[in-house]
């Protein structure tokens, strides 16, 4: 008979040795599905994670875009993070991601064609203010109402892709463009371009402000109040209302930072990689960023580790559909799948397993 | 625009094919949450249970067999969030999430082949005379066997929930688990069981959209009917014939969207199909304002893990 039984403390070797076992059960479970699909499991697993950063024809192009795609999964997974510890559900990333990069691409745009240093930093506090806003509607709706914030932070992406269609096609398309949807390139206007700070690296301003927010954020859980008063609320409810946490204002403190960052991160990527707004300007980040918060354990340095991983699973799902014509979709599917392995195996952590027969209670 | 050309006839006869979707997969949800566990994977089963039925469809030439794979679909994938939950403890929001994420990463795998295709016939009910009543048959009586099946569903939960011995032991798995399983009900067990069965719903209502509704596969096709169906059970306060009411209202308001689209109201398309997201806020928003979550009839134990220390 196997039976579980609680630890008294979680064990602090199994908290950071389930997300490589995670990694490593994926790979096995991945290579199972990719040899179902008619692929050779190992030169489907080599061309996911060796390939793109280490097979020499490729990894010129490759390697710069790790820190390219790592840049918005970290940003956004910082931010769901100081939620998710605080048991505040901010699924509704994506939709903030999408509303930044519209306010701070309109902001821009108000200005066109000026020719200042100043608007890039200030299409970045648009793109803020307006992934705040959109995240500021579930925290007010739940700290008012006490409306469920998961439904209503997710339900809003539905809205913001609709809106951002909207935008593609209206207000803010390319007078220029000849009918086609899309907004002008911002990455080719000197002014608003968020261009690669060093050249083959990857390196975006993007970027720049995810390794600040994994510091920042760091800091903010190790040595100040407010980090605190998150981890006391996320594990110990009770205690922290008898603590004077005041809950209310934590929801919103929450929402208020992941939004900002999500819609930092929407602004980044609308100025640089992705250069115009067009009516499939989502392309998820804000849902593999949930994936990449659990993977981190929820702590900074980890979401560093696991957004260059996850960054990693792009790159090389992008590299296999080239060579081996494996489809897009099997990466999405791969992906769900080391969060199901993740949170599977995670039961070591807070449980040992005990062999022999059951005592009799 | 032109307003007379949305016909109120028309209009009231889709509106049960346009809610039962959300009404398969809000019931099945609503068992699982009256056992006390919150699976927010609803998404991810649906959009797999549409694939899978699609697929199936296709290939048999059976509509029958698409349900039928669809809910079995759902059930299976239902049971992975089961196993992490009850027996490996599994955060159930997160779990929920990931199942969404996955379900829609697969369905679209699966469904690679099938874009574009054409779906099987699914055949209305003859209900002979009552089909050709006028007014009501259109509406009511010229519907295929599943819109049935999931009034009928409706009314089993129902019966089950508050008229069985089995019903009430399920309901206590929601309000305590611990006092349930001092009780000596097999409280995980339960769990599966009803975990399965909203699965398997939501596989149904997925499949009813791939195959009947649209009835076409295209990837993301449930576009957050899954998301909607979780509010639902909300809005119903965990009550089965609420729930068929706010499927209909909003089936009703799909509806009536679209054909106002079809109607080439001065609005962009975009506008209006952000409409039955917020709508589906506002409802939270009024359902939950000024009363607590008891007075609401959340299940006491909903979200939380159970662990039978030994």
């Amino acid at each position: 008979m196997i039976a579980l039984e609680r630890r008294p403390a979680p064990s602090a070797v199994w908290r950071w040795a389930t997300p490589p076992l995670a990694v490593l059960l994926t790979m096995v479970a991945g290579g199972a599905m990719f040899a179902a699909l008619g692929q050779d499991p190992l030169v489907a697993i080599r061309t996911i994670f060796w390939d793109p950063l280490f097979a020499e024809q490729f990894a010129s192009y490759a390697r710069p875009q790790l820190l390219v795609k790592a840049g918005p999964l970290i940003l956004i997974a910082i931010g769901l993070a100081m939620g998710f510890r605080a048991g505040v559900w901010n699924i509704g990333a994506e939709g903030q991601y999408i509303v930044g990069a519209i306010c701070g691409a309109a902001a821009g745009l108000a200005l066109y064609p000026a020719d200042t240093r100043l608007i890039l930093p200030l299409m970045a506090l648009a793109g803020a203010l307006g992934g705040w806003a959109w995240a500021m509607i579930p925290a007010l709706l739940r700290t008012r109402f006490g409306t469920n914030e998961i439904l209503v932070s997710l339900l809003l992406v539905y809205v913001a892709e609709q809106l951002v269609a909207a935008m593609a096609l209206g207000p803010l398309r390319n007078p220029d463009g000849g009918g086609f949807p899309g907004s002008r390139n911002l990455a080719r206007w000197d002014s608003s371009a968020n261009p690669e700070l060093i050249v083959g690296t990857g390196m975006h301003w993007g970027v720049v402000a995810a390794f600040i927010a994994v510091i920042a954020a760091h800091v903010m859980f190790t040595r100040h109040l407010a980090g605190f008063q998150i981890r006391l609320m996320g594990e110990a409810p009770r205690a922290a209302r008898f603590g004077g946490v005041r809950a209310g204002r934590l929801v919103i403190l929450c929402f208020g930072v992941s939004g900002a960052l999500a819609g930092l991160a929407g602004l980044f990527e609308v100025t640089g990689p992705a250069g115009q707004l067009n009516i499939d300007f989502g392309a998820g980040y804000g849902f593999t960023a949930i994936i990449v918060a659990f993977l981190g354990r929820l702590h900074p340095i980890g979401i560093l580790l696991a957004g260059l991983l996850m960054a990693l699973t792009y790159i090389g799902g992008e590299l296999a559909q080239l060579t081996l014509g494996l489809p897009a979709a099997a990466i999405q599917a791969f992906q769900g799948m080391l969060l199901f392995f993740l949170l599977g195996v995670d039961v070591f952590t807070n449980y040992r397993l005990r062999l022999g027969r059951r005592r009799i209670a | 625009m032109d307003l007379s050309s949305i016909n109120s006839l028309l209009l009231l006869a889709s509106l049960m094919v346009a809610s039962t979707p959300i009404l398969l997969a809000g019931l099945g949800e609503l068992v699982v949450e009256r056992a006390g566990v919150l699976n927010l994977g609803v998404e991810g089963m649906m959009i797999t249970g549409a694939v899978c039925g699609f697929a199936i469809g296709f290939e048999t030439g059976s509509a029958l067999w698409g349900f039928a794979a669809a809910a079995a679909a759902g059930a299976v994938l239902s049971l992975v969030f089961g196993v992490l939950t009850q027996i490996l403890m599994s955060n159930q929001v997160a779990t929920g999430l990931a199942l969404t994420l996955f379900g829609l990463g697969l369905s679209s795998l699966i469904g690679q082949g099938y874009v574009g295709e054409r779906g099987v016939n699914v055949p209305d009910v003859p209900l002979g005379p009552l089909a050709d009543l006028p007014v009501v048959g259109p509406i009511l009586f010229r519907h295929d066997a599943v819109v049935y099946l999931s009034l009928f569903l409706c009314l089993a939960i129902w019966l089950f929930l508050y008229r069985s011995r089995a019903g009430l032991v399920l309901r206590s798995v929601g309000e305590s688990a611990e006092a349930a399983h001092a009780l000596g009900t097999k409280v995980v067990r339960i769990r599966l069981a009803a975990i399965a069965f909203g699965g398997a719903c939501a596989g149904l209502g997925g499949a009813y959209l791939s195959l009947v509704r649209v009835p076409q596969w295209t990837d993301g096709m449930t576009s957050g009917a899954g998301w909607i169906a979780l509010a639902l059970v909300v809005f119903s306060s965990w009550r089965p014939w609420r729930l068929l009411l706010g499927a209909y209202l909003f089936g009703g308001l799909t509806v009536l969207q679209l054909n106002l689209q079809a109607a080439g109201v001065k609005l962009p398309v975009e506008y209006l199909s952000m409409a039955p997201y917020i709508l589906t806020i506002l409802v939270l928003v009024i359902i939950s304002s000024g009363r607590g979550r008891a007075a609401l009839g959340a299940p006491a134990a909903l979200g939380r893990s159970f662990h039978a220390a030994a």
